[in-house]
């Protein structure tokens, strides 16, 4: 997918003035939230994240072991499994297959590691009719390929008036006005391309080394179709998640629907091993996983190897003030939110996204909430020290930076600037309690007022305190 | 670089991240044995009670529908019932396995085969239930197609109450101690296909069936 993560500002600015948006984002929190808030009740939270992140620091603190564990148990049932370095691989190596089976149409279930890849492109380009077949992501696709601004409610940024308008121009079918009536359609209009594919492309929630099986979890029931119709199917997941036993799944699988939309379980939840066996009248004949690479290895053994355990689950998007305020496009690449304000830099270079760790309050939201107790702000404000490590601030802030550093250390003049500075800003209130625009610095005032400094410092009145 | 060295290339660099020797590897790799032979269980919330009860409670929760019955001769006549009161067709494609029952009696009449696009109601058993989730756990097989429990749009299991468990732990359990292998799929449902895509607004019936109804067998 085309990065367009140094475009944050504008894009962020644009949403958050953006009426419909806002009504939208603030729907959708409400919902998040408040159903994340009430699903939890019912489990020990702080010891089921507490055991989630065990279970997923032990996967990858032995990551190449149970990989090659993982690899040998779904190679003894019959699946075949290759690896990708890059999303130019995974395409590579998802074409391959479909013209070793001859696959004119493939159906996919959410992946996220498709739009890193940006795979739809490249199979329409290389004569395969990828369709998708989440409601989100298929009306994203269906309006010009779009891009997800949510992992798992990637068209959020939709109302059903645009949805039925797109509906009535793409299937030439009398608009509806209700949203049942609208799903009813893309059901219809979906079930024909079921009952059709060769193959199924999925993501994989979860895979479990112990029986090289990939776990799935949907809503809607389109990743049980595309699993189970096609007679092939294609796994693209991260190497990172592979879990060890199916005692772990069971336990993230407590976190993860809860987490994510507040429900206690996702309506289907499928763990996949194998191919079709001798006597089964569904199912693929031919499986094969993509274990994927691209950036996460580089993460092993570094400052930012917490964010590996990662479940998608984006309880720190919905619970993020900032995300709620600009919405997920503004993030510009696949991962909005905290994790996206991490993952991007990381992945596609923090040079290319340089204000996503800045989009941030810091207020630990995402932290508090994340299943698998990813310290997100802290990971954030390591990005920000990687920026001024490597130069890549703007130079007028670097000036200011080593400015207000000379002068900490020389405490007479430090005193004396800041009798100056609170006098001018005292006088740049002109009497009043806030500074409107700011002389020095308009930008900063440009979307607040200033409180105004009374006149003298607190040096000045700690030392007129003492004497009195 | 051809495709094949990736794999070699990704383990490698792995490997030297977690600084990979010949000797820790061994240790290693009998500490995953150790992992995958002891099967640790996370913290778990309470069931309590009688497990039919909570599962029914949960399964209404999540949308189904939940009716018990005495014995498994009952059972057509449930489900004959149930369809009569929401007007649907007396007709069905249920799994091979349950061919043993007299549908025909009840006033019902059924195909024992895999569900293609266009049946309207499909019957199906259970491997198991899960009380904790009120969830429904279907495996692939011969006698049991998966597509019965997806495509219709009104979809009827008959679940033995002795088949009700705790939680997915004792589902994976019962799984590994009656199939060996696992199957090719485990399919946990938990009610009807839903979705919130458009404006985040709750529809039952997206691409799976509208409506899930449990009847529950109390004497299998």
């Amino acid at each position: 997918m085309e990065i367009r993560s140094m475009h944050f500002k504008a894009r962020a600015s644009a949403a958050a003035v953006d009426r419909a948006l806002q009504a939208k984002l603030t729907t959708a929190k409400a919902l998040f939230v408040e159903g994340r808030r009430r699903a939890v009740a019912d489990i020990d939270l702080e010891a089921t994240r507490e055991a989630s992140k065990g279970i997923r620091d032990a996967g990858i603190a032995d990551l190449d072991l149970w990989l090659e564990r993982f690899e040998a148990e779904a190679t003894r049932r019959g699946g075949r499994v290759l690896w990708a370095r890059d999303g130019a691989e995974i395409c590579r190596l998802v074409i391959d297959i479909a013209r070793r089976h001859g696959v004119k149409k493939a159906i996919k279930s959410k992946s996220m590691l498709s739009e890193e890849a940006g795979l739809n492109a490249a199979l329409e380009a290389a004569g395969v009719q990828p369709v998708e077949t989440d409601l989100g992501e298929y009306i994203l696709q269906i309006n010009g390929n779009e891009t997800p601004s949510h992992i798992i409610a990637p068209a959020i940024h939709k109302t059903r008036e645009e949805v039925a308008a797109l509906f009535e121009r793409v299937h030439r079918r009398p608009r509806k006005r209700e949203i049942g009536e609208m799903t009813r359609e893309a059901r219809e209009v979906l079930r024909a391309h079921f009952l059709s594919a060769d193959m199924g492309i999925s993501g994989g929630n979860f895979l479990v080394a112990e029986t090289g099986s990939v776990a799935l979890v949907t809503n809607e029931g389109n990743g049980r179709m595309v699993t189970t119709l096609p007679r092939v199917h294609v796994v693209i997941t991260g190497v990172e998640k592979v879990i060890p036993t199916l005692e772990d799944l069971a336990t993230l699988m407590r976190i993860l629907p809860r987490s994510a939309t507040g429900q206690t379980i996702s309506n289907y939840f499928s763990l996949l091993t194998g191919v079709r066996r001798p006597g089964d009248t569904d199912g693929p004949e031919h499986l094969y996983f993509i274990l994927v690479d691209n950036g996460r290895v580089d993460l092993l053994g570094g400052g930012f190897q917490d964010m590996l355990r990662c479940i998608r689950c984006a309880a720190c998007m919905n619970h993020c003030p900032v995300y709620q305020t600009v919405g997920g496009h503004a993030y510009g690449w696949v991962y909005p939110g905290p994790m996206g304000a991490v993952l991007t830099p990381l992945f596609v270079g923090i040079e290319n996204a340089i204000d996503l760790p800045h989009a941030a309050t810091l207020c630990n939201q995402c932290g508090a909430v994340c299943p698998v107790k990813i310290p997100l702000p802290d990971l954030m404000r390591k990005l920000r020290e990687a920026q001024v490590e490597r130069g890549l601030r703007p130079r007028r802030e670097r000036l200011a930076l080593a400015a207000w550093s000379w002068l900490a250390r020389h405490p007479a003049l430090y005193g004396l600037a800041a009798r100056i500075g609170a006098r001018y800003l005292k006088w740049q209130a002109g009497g009043g309690e806030r500074i409107r625009v700011m002389g020095m610095a308009p930008a900063w005032t440009a979307g607040r007022d200033f409180p105004a400094p009374e006149g003298r410092t607190f040096r000045e009145q700690y030392a007129a305190g003492r004497r009195a | 670089m051809a495709i094949q060295d990736s794999r070699a290339d990704i383990l490698g660099r792995i490997r030297r991240r977690l600084g990979r020797t010949a000797e820790n590897a061994a240790a290693g790799r009998t500490a995953l044995n150790a992992v995958l032979a002891r099967r640790a269980q996370g913290p778990r919330p309470a069931v309590e009670g009688d497990l039919v009860a909570r599962f029914c409670a949960r399964a209404e929760a999540l949308a189904s529908t939940a009716e018990e019955v005495a014995s498994m001769d009952e059972a057509p006549a449930a489900v004959v019932r149930y369809l009569a009161a929401h007007d649907l067709p007396r007709q069905a494609v249920a799994w091979p396995q349950l061919a043993g029952l007299d549908w025909a009696a009840a006033g019902l009449r059924t195909e024992g085969r895999p569900a293609n696009g266009d049946d309207l109601v499909g019957i199906t058993g259970v491997f198991c239930a899960v009380a904790e989730t009120g969830s429904l756990v279907v495996l692939s097989g011969a006698g049991t197609p998966a597509a019965n429990s997806l495509l219709p749009e009104t979809h009827v299991a008959l679940v033995p109450a002795a088949r009700i468990v705790r939680g997915m732990e004792e589902a994976f359990d019962l799984v590994r101690a009656e199939c060996g292998e696992p199957p090719r799929a485990v399919n946990f449902i938990s009610g009807p296909s839903r979705t919130g895509d458009i404006e985040q607004t709750l529809v039952l019936g997206a691409h799976g069936p509208y409506r899930v109804h449990i009847v529950v067998v109390r004497q299998p």
